[in-house]
């Protein structure tokens, strides 16, 4: 029973840290269908932004060691939005019709990104120490939950809550959404669409930020962490469909728990290889992923 | 024949000669680039005039130097185990190694288990009209799980080494500067056939219906066409190029790792493309090599600066060239016509890419 407990529960904890590096996707590759294979990156300076604020804290503050992250969450939000604002208005808005040369060129950003991080902070990998109250876990019927794991769902839960309030409550999460939906009306309508564009970037970049920030907790960070995740963000993407943040999050927890049955009853690698053979099936039943928005136009 | 068919013959008879006016070590170089080149041109099929943009070509790559690698290791190895077996404690030659004993076997194993898993991969997302970033992305998981896979079975692929010290092909010793050449006029003499067979290709009506499918794919199928079948032959026979260029790679470098067919190098087989020109074939070939040639003077003599180059390339070229550099002798070409007042027509970017090189 301890065993079906523990799995269950490592399935849901990997689903959320993939449900975290996707979120920031469902909102520029999914609300605005924009290919950012810089996304990756974006986690990375988020993780690296977590890294400089204890540093900082640890400089000139030790005795407050213990709230460097509530501080370390804003500030990577803000620094990846930032840069994501800046690419959006130096590059991308460029490449909107063209997605195939978008992916091309972030890709390009992205190993820029990631020369620069190697420069700046070298390149093995730094460890940032968690905070001293996350340490431990929680006892229930003989299974130990991590503080770590369990803070990790429980922030992704708040984020994804945050993210659907603004997306739906407010004014201007429904501009985003009203521009994605039908560009041209919504530009009738008086919005700005190239406004909405740059700050829904922004906002999906900043999301980015969170996620490297959470990253943090699971283990040392290097400048190559960013594209570790990447292609599996873009799979929980593809599966739960474009469009609905329901489907991001179906997606994520369902290959998170897939996964770490298979990894249970095979290995890491043949986990690895049946989760790829499983999603393509899964294409083949719904092409357009679990959820997706009814259209009838052709493409 | 046209001025630009010379150009073709001069280009490929100045390949041909290489062995008289360049080193051992250049000369090795430029074969590796040669390999690369045929992987390029068949990525210009699928992306410059079909429209598929695949991530996923380190892979068939890979796959076709692996099956070569076997032979060469078992021939290496003289009946014994291959070394790399031995440390991992495995005693007995796995039964998928045993048919790599035979050369005929090996050579068209590397072209065929490529073929089928790019026919399988597309068929079954292109009958279900997946297609654009969606097919990229898919790709690109490939990579990341024959990544894994070759890196974890370590006791059957060598894991993060790969394949590596071989002696004699068919027994002639790899190490002498005579196989070597002969191996570059193999590839040499491929190359040529890619090309000539690529060139064939898109300028009949086949390659008519490719840039169709890249243009408008829905008015294809409403004219009675079945896109499918046409993007998974082109699909496949692009993978079959880069399996024919992981063989004649392996032979003359060496040595095959699952470093080689990674994310990194998948994506940047699409770049030496970009830079060359999407849809110029030859554009293609000459963009691989310059490409190239750029990475290994960089990463000889500034190693840092070459990453940073690359990812300045990726949105250069994106941005600023999306033509490449056929593009720019083209348009240089065009603006040359205006000055001694030929006519020249508009020329979209479509009619220029059915007929142009």
């Amino acid at each position: 029973m301890s065993v079906v407990i523990t799995q269950v529960f490592n399935g849901f904890s990997l689903g959320s840290i993939l449900l975290f590096v996707a979120i920031g996707l469902a909102v520029t590759f999914g609300l605005m269908g924009v290919i950012n294979m810089a996304h990756g990156e974006l986690i990375m300076v988020g993780a690296y932004m977590t890294y400089v604020v204890q540093q900082i804290f640890a400089k000139y503050a030790p005795q407050s060691m213990g709230y460097y992250f509530f501080i370390a969450i804003p500030v990577a939000f803000f620094v990846s939005a930032l840069l994501g604002w800046g690419l959006e208005k130096i590059l991308i808005r460029h490449l909107y019709h063209r997605p195939l040369d978008s992916l091309l060129a972030t890709w390009g950003v992205s190993l820029i990104l990631q020369q620069i991080a190697r420069t700046i902070f070298g390149a093995p990998n730094v460890a940032v120490l968690p905070p001293e109250w996350l340490d431990g876990g929680v006892r229930i019927a003989g299974v130990v939950f991590p503080y770590k794991r369990l803070f990790i769902l429980v922030f992704v839960i708040l984020s994804i809550f945050a993210l659907y309030i603004y997306l739906t409550k407010t004014p201007a999460g429904r501009r985003i959404r009203a521009v994605t939906l039908n560009r041209d009306m919504a530009s009738c309508l008086g919005i700005s669409t190239r406004k909405v564009d740059a700050y829904a970037f922004a906002i999906g970049s900043g999301f980015a930020g969170l996620a490297g920030c959470a990253l943090t907790l699971l283990g040392p960070i290097g400048p190559t962490i960013g594209t570790y995740y990447i292609v599996d963000a873009f799979m929980v993407v593809i599966l739960g469909g474009v469009g609905k943040l329901i489907g991001t999050v179906l997606g994520a927890f369902g290959i998170g728990l897939v996964s770490t049955l298979m990894e249970y009853s095979t290995s890491a690698t043949m986990a690895k290889v049946m989760m790829f053979a499983l999603i393509i099936a899964f294409l083949q039943w719904k092409p357009s992923g679990l959820v997706s928005v009814k259209t009838r136009s052709l493409d | 024949m046209t001025k630009k068919g010379w150009l073709y013959w001069l280009f490929f008879l100045a390949l041909f000669a290489a062995p008289f006016y360049l080193t051992e070590f250049r000369l090795s170089l430029l074969g590796k680039f040669l390999c690369f080149a045929m992987i390029a041109i068949g990525i210009s099929l699928i992306w410059g005039y079909t429209g598929i943009l695949s991530l996923g070509h380190g892979v068939y790559f890979g796959l076709g130097a692996y099956c070569m690698a076997m032979y060469l290791k078992l021939e290496s190895s003289h009946g014994r185990l291959p070394d790399f077996m031995e440390w991992s404690g495995v005693h007995q030659l796995p039964w998928f190694w045993k048919p790599f004993e035979h050369p005929l076997v090996a050579i068209s194993s590397a072209i065929i288990i490529p073929v089928l898993l790019a026919a399988f991969l597309s068929y079954f997302t292109f009958k279900n009209r997946i297609k654009g970033v969606y097919f990229s992305l898919l790709s690109q998981a490939v990579v990341v799980v024959f990544v894994t896979l070759f890196i974890g079975k370590q006791e059957w692929t060598g894991g993060t080494n790969g394949l590596t010290n071989f002696s004699t092909v068919f027994g002639f010793p790899l190490s002498s500067p005579f196989t070597q050449i002969i191996l570059y006029w193999i590839t040499v003499c491929l190359l040529l056939l890619i090309f000539l067979f690529s060139r064939w290709l898109t300028v009949s009506r086949f390659g008519r219906v490719l840039v169709a499918i890249r243009d408008g794919e829905n008015r294809v199928r409403f004219l009675g066409f079945n896109p499918t079948t046409y993007k998974v032959f082109v699909y496949s026979l692009s993978a079959a190029f880069a399996a024919l260029a992981g063989i004649m790679f392996v032979l003359q470098v060496g040595l095959i790792s699952p470093a080689m067919m990674g994310i990194i190098p998948s994506i940047e087989m699409v770049l030496w493309v970009a830079v060359g020109g999407r849809s110029s074939l030859i554009g293609a070939v000459i963009g691989a090599i310059v490409t190239n040639s750029a990475k290994s003077f960089f990463s000889e003599n500034y190693p840092d600066i070459w990453l940073l180059f690359l990812g300045g390339l990726f949105i250069g070229v994106v941005m600023f060239l999306p033509n490449g550099l056929a593009g720019v002798y083209q348009s240089f070409k065009q603006r040359k016509g205006q000055r001694e007042g030929k006519t020249h027509e508009a020329g979209s970017h479509v009619s220029r890419s059915v007929g142009g090189f």
